[in-house]
């Protein structure tokens, strides 16, 4: 908008100012739904923070009946159901990444691509609705196959002990507790699949941007593929794939249905990777529409609002890490 | 180390290492793409194979069966969904397409920085949190209904328009605005006359990865649509949606309930797999 008052253009500049005026006011409502969200969020869950403050992060009891909300149980649900997603999603996303953009011929890359990017248009409820009926059967035959053999009777009553004393160890901690098949890791394993599409996008796009001089110096040194790869591709993309992966994460900490629908909605301590667990978006889904009590109703809606703001900084980080990325000698 | 001291002549032999580890790491990435394409695969056939068999007649024309009675389809969610997206769209697009335009042809403007920042935080809201807020505005005060349902996607699709919108405006040369602005055209002339419909076609691809995306979205109809067992196509009531029929028959104990989220998801998931497919075709052929 130059201030340049003997500018031809300036010949228009009543219409012209109507027609920005009224396209700004049309962005504007992008600002509106951040501020409304964010104001129609604070205020309602005002009531939670107020009579708990910051004991409301901390605290493990959420109980409907006495009163009582902490959320500590549902923040380490969602960190450990995100973290371990992530951790076993990114090798698989940045392999199909590089079969995608390095090892296919044409004829074959476009298709899985194509495929890949699918994963990510398959409906939440879908992914739920599959991880329920196929998955879930095929664990609970597993787990009870290992109550019925004998041998392993002394670990599950050594667990069960430690379990009914609302502790764990390291071993209890892969013991299955029940036959169900629903639980933590069955959510674990379908976020898995959820977001292995979006570090692997992010990273095929970045690796296609490493120069082919790159490369080309590298086979020219005697390198194999697997050296070019590991020592001239990777370490140049690594900071555009940090940021897919970011991306992933924030996905995976937002996810709802699919989760919701596995993970079986407990808020007790979490004893074992196969027992039943929850995250906070798995609570919203399944208990707001129930909360009766306006303070139960205040306490889900501050899950709701603390989602709002780590959504807010995962993303924000994922992009200032991909904005910097812009290719450019990557150290 | 051999290589070096070989003649020249002969051909640069790799040591058996790192020809093994060359093989074994090549092996492993493409295991690893068939691991995550595999998912994708099996849900499909899955669908496909149990979802079949329920997408008659039925299907299409008639309500959920009462819980425990045989029959019975989705017309109620099929009609639902195509309504609130019809709503969602225009908010989705007349705010998109709007905000895409003025971070496009008004980049130097104060405001544009911050616009632009709070699409992009918008894009990364989780659903379900989008559907708190809808809540919050509209139903405490009027209920549950398709429309906040619609407003809840539509808060969804805004960002998606924006990004597309803007990244397809910017392809549009510079010289074709400096044309029109040469004729004596008004700035807002070029760009409703000849830069939006030189960049139709990629915005319309926008849009319809928009739809895709908030089309198969649940979580925000939970508090606002509500859902619906009868066919209801006033916006001011309750409200059904495919993907909300799906997650409510397969958390529910009965199987007929199970065989209609089947059908209702083989018919989701397709739509969608279609209009991604629409999708790429038109943006490639650009």
């Amino acid at each position: 908008m130059s201030k340049r008052t003997a500018s031809p253009r300036q010949l228009s500049s009543g219409s012209d100012r109507v027609f920005e005026g009224l396209i700004l006011a049309l962005a504007a409502v992008i600002v509106l739904v951040f501020v409304l969200s964010v104001y129609q969020l604070g205020t309602e869950s005002w009531p939670a923070l107020q009579k708990f403050g910051l004991n409301f992060f901390t605290s493990r009891v959420w109980n409907p009946v006495t009163g009582e909300f902490g959320a500590a149980a549902m923040i380490a649900g969602t960190l450990v159901t995100s973290l371990a997603a992530l951790a076993i999603s990114v090798p698989l996303a940045i392999a199909s990444a590089l079969f995608v953009a390095e090892y296919a011929p044409k004829w074959l890359a476009n298709p899985v691509g194509y495929l890949i990017e699918l994963l990510a248009a398959v409906p939440s409820v879908v992914y739920g609705l599959w991880a329920l009926f196929v998955i879930a059967p095929i664990l609970g035959r597993w787990q009870t196959n290992y109550f019925t053999s004998p041998e392993n009777l002394q670990t599950l009553t050594r667990c069960t002990e430690l379990w009914n004393s609302n502790q764990t160890s390291l071993e209890c901690f892969f013991v299955p507790s029940s036959a169900a098949g629903r639980g933590l890791a069955l959510a674990i394993i379908i976020l898995t699949v959820m977001i292995l599409p979006y570090t692997a996008s992010v990273a095929r796009d970045v690796i296609r941007l490493v120069p082919q001089d790159q490369r080309e110096a590298m086979y020219a040194l005697g390198a194999t593929k697997w050296e070019v790869i590991s020592r001239a591709i990777l370490p140049y993309a690594r900071a555009g794939i940090m940021g897919g992966v970011i991306l992933a994460l924030g996905r995976a900490l937002g996810e709802t249905l699919a989760v919701a629908m596995v993970i079986g909605d407990s808020q007790d301590i979490l004893k074992s990777i196969w027992g039943n667990a929850s995250t906070m978006a798995s609570v919203i889904s399944n208990q707001f529409g129930d909360a009766q009590e306006a303070l139960h109703r205040s306490s889900v809606v501050t899950l709701g609002l603390s989602l709002f703001f780590l959504s807010v900084v995962v993303n924000y980080v994922a992009r200032l890490i991909i904005a910097r990325l812009t290719p450019k000698g990557i150290q | 180390m051999s290589a070096a001291t070989t003649p020249r002549s002969t051909r640069h032999q790799l040591s058996p290492a790192r020809r093994a580890k060359n093989l074994v790491m090549g092996g492993l990435i493409v295991l690893a793409t068939a691991i995550v394409v595999a998912p994708l695969i099996l849900i499909f056939a899955y669908l496909i194979r149990e979802g079949l068999g329920a997408m008659n007649l039925d299907f299409f024309t008639k309500v959920p069966a009462p819980e425990g009675e045989t029959g019975g389809g989705l017309a109620n969610a099929i009609l639902g969904s195509i309504e609130m997206l019809a709503m969602a769209s225009i908010l989705g697009v007349l705010v998109g397409v709007s905000g895409g335009i003025f971070l496009a042809e008004y980049p130097r403007h104060p405001l544009m920085p911050s616009i632009r920042m709070i699409s992009d935080v918008l894009a990364g809201i989780p659903a379900i949190v989008m559907g708190l807020v809808a809540y919050g505005l509209i139903v405490l005060q009027f209920g549950f209904s398709g429309l906040a349902g619609a407003v809840a996607l539509g808060f969804l699709m805004i960002p998606i328009v924006v990004r597309t919108t803007e990244e397809v405006l910017k392809l549009v040369p510079q010289t074709v605005r400096e044309a029109g602005l040469a004729l004596g055209l008004p700035k807002w002339l070029v760009t409703l006359r000849i830069v939006l419909p030189a960049a139709a076609g990629g915005i319309v691809t926008g849009v319809m990865l928009a739809l895709a995306r908030v089309a198969g979205e649940a979580a925000p109809l939970l508090f606002t649509a509500f859902g619906n067992s009868q066919i209801n196509l006033d916006p001011t009531k309750p409200m059904s949606a495919l993907p909300l029929e799906i997650y409510r028959g397969a958390t529910s104990a009965y199987d007929e309930n199970q065989r209609l989220a089947k059908a209702g998801a083989l018919l989701l998931i397709t739509l969608i797999f279609l209009t991604s497919l629409l999708a790429r075709r038109a943006s490639r052929r650009k």
